[in-house]
């Protein structure tokens, strides 16, 4: 079954799967075997074959999560081969593709790792501590009442830029899987940094930053020790700069907001 | 919980204190190293004396000493918090991680490095603090207590400076992570400035490093 190109040949691999029944069950790893895979597939194709070789043999196939294979949802999560996504620099599991594996390799495959982030079934964790941060803070009012104008706000076109760049941030929790404490910040210093950058977002900058660090640190996720790995592996690029802005935000909230609790 | 207990429990403020309080210890590691400077000086160790005697009986020192004590204190303390914290974050590990790949080493075992130098430090403070405040040392012709004497001698055993030596590798790593991510979590991040951070930490932490290191090399060596 190999692709449309006729050069690509089929490989065959060893996975090494994190198997685990339930929340509350001890996980292990299975080895499988997977033939005749095109160098064309992604990762998560791969694990399709996989599955349906399971389903064929009568076995429970692997719940991994998935939703739009294309690199935007944030769905996909993966730590393949010691890796938050795997190998390649900026990509999602989705969009990681088998050619940058060789006939014969091993691939491990486990889930995110985290406390807060517990595994629902193999590969497939919680991540609604995320929900949950952004329930606290990560939004802004908007009025009800007549349209305004598209230009009356004026927004700088760098502040917008980095906004943006910032907004790019997909949710899927590769920052967490990666940094050696779990630290969720490089997530929360994306949602943050790129509200307070905004006029939108200044209504609520100071509330904002409290109680999604304080939800943060609710659900249990570690402290920031500014190793980098986050920013390493993170898919769509979100630089330190964030957790810098994060920082900043929250000390300046914390001395000058109204909130004495 | 006021709000102020509040906010330097939280993990952003458990993180301000470690770099205030690493910034602080590097200032000590400047005064200190200029000040030890003087044992370089070809004098049979009486302007090292002197320094000593002052730094042990002047009371704004003596006074300070304790905020340096405070400094090491709440460190340590709070380097212990988040490190318990961050494991407990962590839970089940992977059962294969190759961070080394996406980080440097210094970076990921900062707690190990600090141990390293904790336990230095705890020798270190036996070994001259300790002698130099409580015990007896001899007086040198300005009626100075000698502990130049004690340095030199302390220098003349392998173990000691091997200890030393190791203690200062460690020191350096430490610093390579510590000054510039102390910047990072003040929030002083900026494009026009973070570079000449990183650059003057790098230099910072070999000058540091590298002068420490030297005093017991160069007992062993050439005294």
């Amino acid at each position: 079954m190999a692709g449309s190109n006729p050069n690509a040949k089929p490989m065959n691999l060893t996975l090494k799967v994190w198997r685990q029944k339930n929340r509350t069950t001890q996980g292990q790893i299975v080895d499988y075997q997977v033939k005749d895979i095109s160098p064309e597939m992604s990762f998560l194709e791969m694990l399709d074959v996989l599955n349906e070789d399971l389903l064929r043999r009568g076995d429970e196939p692997v719940a991994f999560d998935h939703d739009c294979r294309e690199g935007i949802c944030g769905s996909c999560n993966l730590f393949i081969n010691g890796r938050a996504h795997g190998p390649e620099a900026g990509t999602t599991t989705c969009q990681l593709h088998m050619r940058k594996f060789s006939d014969g390799d091993t691939i491990t495959i486990e889930p995110w790792r985290a406390s807060a982030f517990p595994v629902n079934k193999d590969l497939s964790v919680d991540r609604s501590a995320f929900d949950r941060i952004i329930q606290a803070g990560g939004y802004v009012s908007v009025n009800t009442g007549g349209v305004p104008d598209g230009n009356e706000i004026p927004v700088p076109k760098d502040i917008a830029d980095r906004a943006f760049e910032a907004a790019t941030c997909i949710g899927c929790g590769a920052c967490v899987a990666a940094c050696k404490n779990a630290s969720a910040m490089l997530f929360v210093s994306a949602k943050v940094s790129q509200l307070a950058l905004l006029p939108q977002g200044k209504v609520e900058r100071k509330t904002r930053v409290e109680n999604m660090v304080a939800q943060m640190d609710k659900e249990g996720f570690g402290a920031c020790s500014n190793i980098g790995s986050c920013a390493a592996e993170c898919p769509v690029g979100i630089s330190l700069e964030n957790i810098a802005i994060l920082n900043r935000e929250f000390l300046s909230a914390k001395a000058t907001s109204n909130n004495l609790a | 919980m006021s709000w102020i207990s509040k906010t330097f429990s939280s993990s952003i403020g458990r993180k301000i204190i470690m770099s205030i309080t690493g910034l602080f210890l590097c200032s000590f590691l400047v005064v200190h190293l200029i000040g030890n400077l003087q044992l370089f000086k070809d004098d049979g160790g009486q302007a090292f004396n002197v320094y000593s005697h002052f730094m042990g009986t002047n009371p704004i020192i003596r006074t300070v000493e304790w905020v340096l004590v405070l400094g090491f204190g709440f460190h340590i303390y709070e380097s212990f918090v988040l490190t318990r914290r961050n494991k407990t974050a962590r839970g089940n590990g992977y059962v294969t991680d190759h961070a080394e790949q996406n980080s440097p080493w210094q970076s990921r075992n900062m707690g190990l490095l600090g141990t390293i130098i904790l336990i230095f430090l705890l020798v270190h403070l036996y070994n001259f603090f300790y002698r130099a405040r409580f015990g007896e040392l001899d007086p040198d012709i300005n009626n100075n207590d000698d502990l130049y004497t004690l340095v030199a001698t302390s220098f003349k055993q392998l173990w000691y400076v091997i200890l030393y030596v190791a203690a200062q590798v460690a020191l350096g790593y430490h610093l390579v992570h510590g000054f510039r991510s102390a910047f990072q979590t003040l929030g002083l991040n900026h494009r026009k400035y973070t570079p000449a951070i990183k650059f003057v930490g790098y230099a910072f932490s070999v000058l540091v490093a590298a002068g420490f290191a030297s005093m017991p090399l160069y007992f062993y060596f050439f005294k």
